[in-house]
């Protein structure tokens, strides 16, 4: 389906923007960025390219984070039952901890290591003479302190430059506590942006935690959430939607997750991915060695809930035989609306024609689309922090993306089947007929396809573009994160924080979308606003004396 | 919360840190950098390290804490990152247009070496720009290490050297060859320039704004450096400026070199600052503590008084007489309270120095990289106060210590950053805030903890949590209703 053209882009506009933005430029940089912006033309001979996952230009106010980021941050941050104990200076410890809001709630007996931050602080002789003993001691102390089950190293950039072998002591440690002790080299300067880091955890999963547990599911009915973070409790959300129409949930990776449970992944009957850009290698390494298929979800506003739970239901319908779970599906779907209809027609009646920037990181410019015209609104400018080109234009184009040099360096795992734990799901004619209703079936089309005509797409949106598509385009919100977000509200419009939820949520599922429509509207209306001009410059002549009539 | 820390006993580690109560020196190098007006903060390593430090200070402030990155990748990891840095000046001064790049390095510059002085020099910088840098590897002290060689490095790279005979008009007759014998005192007395550096240490920008204010009641000519007023405490107007009004113009820091004194408040912050301009420009330097509280504020004073050759303003005698009286009035609710106070070393020497004062027991003084002249100031205090027996001054420590220690040992209030809320939590103990980073609060930033009003505030703060405390958890029938 391709969207029609909003009469809220001005095309003309749109189109001249991104030319006057590069414009200002310098030659060189010109070349650089104008591959990486487009202006969404659905009517265009082929579909069309951005530029995508390549290195970022020093020098001109990119937001983009590092591997470290990735991996330590957003993938493995979430886990409960894992130390993670960062090897490296102090600082990239600390920034990583407490402040990503994915929400935990340790079962009973089970340890959770959320609110606490591990670092071998490493000091100049540790640079100097290497800080393996200084790591290994930290390992010692911290199963003295701790007993944790699973311990995971990140390591941060001086330990790769000086070639501390964190590889070699997590087995030494595995062997001398008998847990499960795993090495991620995540140093900041791999790859191109935290993108990176996401490839490292999972191919660090897939070899050492996934497939090693032995918990069979208790129901049919079994599935894995992956690339849900639980961020601001959005994965309590999505759980309670599914855990009332009967689907058990086998582990999440990784948002309220525990090592514990991810090691039984592989029993799962199907994988649902909801961030694509972070965890699709684990989606597809888990069918090629466990065979289990894999769904892309979208649980962020009511319309793409609803699709992703009909989605869901449809696989099982066909694995099953049983339509049992599409109707117990339905039955939920009408429930949840009945109780939150009310509140949805209030904010959409709020926010209705209000048009939006959304630059985030590698799925939620998309997410967050569906969940805006479920309210009215629309993307009149969306980019990505480190997607790659299948995020945007979808998965059929992975074979022709280019392997470039910081590529290269990170590990490309190629699996083969695991004897005895590789189960054929669907018959090769199930899947075909699966295709055929449910287009997210072991697929992603990436965000443009269903953007706008008119719209303008930017990839690494850095500070300079981002003022001048504001000035230009004048949208009503921007979603972004805490960098560029008072960058953007000094200028007069509402920024709301999508990595954060400025300290709100959840925004997924039922629930969920009345948080996001009371806080995007709550931010418009905040009568803060009407009070940036002083009433000395509205009105420049003040006549008459106190008392006049 | 925090249901995994032992209860038993305090563990010994060596290696392990747990829950810091320190980040590292680049972000400390990037505050400091973001208080000279037209600048653009760079930091040399990957983009990583410059997205974490926006983020914090941006967390801290509730402000846009710009700054461009060398976003190293491996090629330049292995083969230097000379050329991402020059790429980066380049495309600052054509996209942006910064009136000076200050570029701080990382750990991972520092590891492979790279040399900022040879790269900096190679550069084609445009007619009337400037780029300075310093030295901040992560792996040493903490981020006021990085804050204090930030300050230094404007100083070595900006100011000039004052002529013999004062061609700037000052008629300073000051040479270098004897600024580096002379003592300060004789440096000072030879010096005619009438201009008082002043150096902040790591403080909020409201704090800024009061030291300056109270400079401008001795009709003090001076400048601050660096200065974050006006820069992360912008008005809202409508109207977004990537280079706001505030900030030392770089101008002022050139003329630094003919001051006629250094005053550098906060001495681990703020003191290479003074320092580097001694050691360059032969200019006297001074160093004091962060003027918290009534004595500390008091030599400020002191110092301004005497510069000025001029009796303290009436109106700043009648300020610190209203926070002595707030004392007196507030001292039956803090007097024997315990606090324990964490954080960055020229602020837990003066929140120390300000719950004396206030008749509390500073328990535990806790900072995280050791800074061993405070550590022996914070010594020299407790004795003046007869109390050394009864207080524990931690100087490499955490907060998991810290947690243990409160533990086996409680307090009625913790005071330090954001990060102690966890122990708050756990053990059902009030926190005031003060310090960096604070992360989850409002208004903070703007509001002095520095000099008497600071003062005032301090005393608000620390008496109001331990009276909503009291409010709060005391029997029915002792509930007061005036207090």
């Amino acid at each position: 389906m391709i969207p029609s053209t909003s009469s809220l882009i001005p095309q003309k506009k749109a189109k001249s923007a991104s030319q006057t933005v590069l414009d200002k430029y310098s030659a060189k940089v010109y070349k650089k960025r104008k591959t990486h912006m487009l202006m969404v033309d659905h009517t265009a001979p082929a579909p069309q390219e951005i530029e995508a996952n390549v290195r970022t230009i020093p020098g001109l106010l990119t937001h983009r984070g590092c591997c470290y980021a990735g991996c330590k941050g957003v993938v493995l941050g979430p886990l409960k039952d894992a130390l993670l104990l960062v090897h490296g200076p102090i600082g990239c410890s600390f920034y990583t901890w407490g402040t990503r809001r994915h929400k935990a709630r340790p079962r009973k007996d089970e340890k959770n290591f959320v609110p606490y931050c591990f670092s071998t602080d490493m000091q100049e002789g540790d640079i100097v003479f290497g800080g393996e003993k200084k790591l290994r001691t930290a390992i010692d102390e911290a199963m003295a302190i701790f007993k944790p089950e699973t311990i995971f190293i990140c390591s941060t950039c001086p330990v790769g430059l000086i070639g501390d072998d964190i590889a070699a002591i997590a087995a030494e440690a595995e062997e001398k506590y008998g847990i499960i002790c795993t090495s991620f080299s995540c140093e900041g300067y791999k790859g191109v942006s935290q993108s990176a880091g996401h490839h490292i955890a999972n191919n660090q999963l897939i070899k050492s935690v996934i497939g090693t547990g032995d918990s069979v599911p208790i129901t049919k009915l079994s599935i894995n959430i992956l690339g849900e973070y639980n961020i601001g409790g959005d994965g309590w959300e999505i759980g309670r939607v599914l855990g009332r129409i009967g689907y058990e949930t086998v582990c999440v990776l990784t948002g309220d997750g525990a090592v514990a449970d991810i090691r039984n992944a592989h029993l799962a009957e199907l994988n649902i991915v909801q961030c694509h850009r972070s965890i699709n290698y684990i989606a597809e390494m888990m069918q090629a060695q466990y065979g289990i298929p894999w769904l892309k979800v979208n649980f962020i506003g009511v319309s793409a809930t609803i699709k992703s739970l009909r989605d869901m239901a449809a696989y099982f319908v066909e694995k099953t035989g049983d339509d049992s779970i599409l109707q117990r599906t339905e039955e939920v779907i009408a429930d949840e609306l009945v109780e939150i209809q009310e509140e949805l027609d209030y904010y959409k009646q709020r926010l209705s024609g209000k048009t939006a920037f959304l630059y985030v990181g590698g799925s939620r410019s998309h997410h967050y689309q569906k969940i805006m015209r479920d309210f009215g609104m629309s993307a009149v400018l969306a980019g990505y922090e480190f997607a790659h080109r299948d995020d945007y234009e979808g998965r059929e184009v992975i074979a022709d993306i280019k392997v470039d040099a910081d590529s290269k360096n990170i590990e490309n795992l190629t699996l083969e089947p695991v004897e005895g734990k590789y189960h054929l799901h669907l018959s090769e004619a199930a899947v075909a007929k699966l295709k055929t209703t449910v287009d997210d079936f072991g697929y992603y089309g990436g965000m443009m396809k269903e953007m706008e005509n008119g719209s303008v797409v930017v990839d690494d949106l850095n500070h300079f573009e981002t003022e001048e598509f504001i000035k230009m385009l004048e949208p009503d919100v921007f979603f972004s994160g805490i960098k560029d977000k008072f960058v953007v509200q000094k200028g007069g419009v509402l920024s709301r924080q999508l990595h954060s939820y400025d300290y709100s949520g959840p925004y997924a599922g039922f629930k969920g979308a009345v948080n996001f429509g009371r806080d995007v509207s709550m931010g418009i209306y905040t009568p803060a606003w009407k009070l940036v001009v002083p009433p000395w410059k509205r009105q420049p002549f003040l006549s008459g004396t106190i008392g006049d009539a | 919360m925090l249901e995994l820390t032992p209860r038993d006993e305090v563990c010994t580690r060596k290696a392990l840190r747990i829950n810091p109560a320190k980040t590292c020196q680049p972000v400390g190098a990037l505050y400091a950098a973001l208080g000279v007006h037209g600048c653009m903060p760079h930091s040399h390593g990957s983009q990583g390290c410059a997205s974490f430090h926006r983020m914090f200070l941006t967390r801290h402030f509730k402000e846009p804490a710009m700054a461009s990155t060398s976003a190293f990748t491996e090629g330049a990891s292995v083969f230097g990152g000379g050329a991402n840095l020059t790429q980066a000046c380049r495309n600052l001064f054509d996209t942006y247009d910064p009136e000076v790049i200050a570029v701080h390095t990382t750990c991972l510059s520092e590891t492979i070496g790279d040399d900022l002085n040879a790269i900096v020099s190679a550069m084609d910088i445009p007619e009337g720009k400037h780029v300075v840098y310093c030295n901040t590897p992560s792996y040493v002290g903490s981020h006021i290490t990085g804050y204090a060689n930030m300050l230094a490095g404007f100083v070595r790279n900006l100011s000039d050297k004052p002529l013999v005979g004062g061609a700037d008009g000052s008629g300073d007759s000051m040479s270098m060859d004897l600024g580096g014998q002379a003592s300060s005192a004789d440096r000072l007395k030879s010096r005619t320039g009438k201009k008082l550096a002043l150096f902040a240490g790591f403080i909020n920008p409201g704090d800024m704004r009061e030291i300056k204010r109270i400079a401008e009641e001795f009709d003090i000519d001076y400048t601050l450096l660096p200065d974050t007023s006006g820069v992360m405490d912008a008005p809202m107007t409508g109207t977004y400026q990537l280079y706001p009004a505030g900030g030392t113009p770089v101008a002022a820091i050139q003329a630094l070199g003919s001051a006629k004194l250094g005053l550098a408040l906060g001495e681990t912050a703020a003191g290479p600052g003074a320092v580097a301009l001694s050691n360059k420009c032969g200019v006297p330097e001074k160093l004091l503590p962060l003027p918290m509280g009534v004595r500390l504020t008091d030599e400020y004073l002191m110092a301004l008084s005497e510069f000025a050759s001029d009796d303290v303003p009436q109106c700043l005698e009648e300020e610190r007489g209203q926070l002595v009286d707030i004392l007196v009035d507030a001292h039956p609710y803090l007097d024997g309270k315990t606090a324990a106070i964490f954080g960055d070393p020229d602020t837990i020497y003066g929140l120390s120095s300000a719950v004396l004062e206030m008749g509390m027991l500073p328990r535990y003084v806790l900072t995280t990289s050791p800074f061993p002249a405070i550590t022996k100031k914070l010594m020299e205090l407790f004795e003046e106060y007869g109390v050394a027996d009864k207080c524990l001054v931690k100087d490499s420590a955490d907060l998991f210590e810290l947690h243990q220690l409160v533990i086996q040992d409680p307090v009625d209030v913790l005071i330090g950053t954001s990060f102690g809320k966890l122990i708050a939590r756990a053990e059902n103990i009030a926190l005031v805030r003060a310090g960096f980073p604070i992360i989850d609060r409002y208004v903070h930033s703007y509001m002095p903890l520095v000099g008497y009003r600071g003062g005032m505030r301090l005393v608000e703060m620390i008496a109001g949590a331990l009276m909503d405390s009291l409010d709060r958890n005391c029997a029915e029938e002792d509930f007061e209703m005036v207090m």
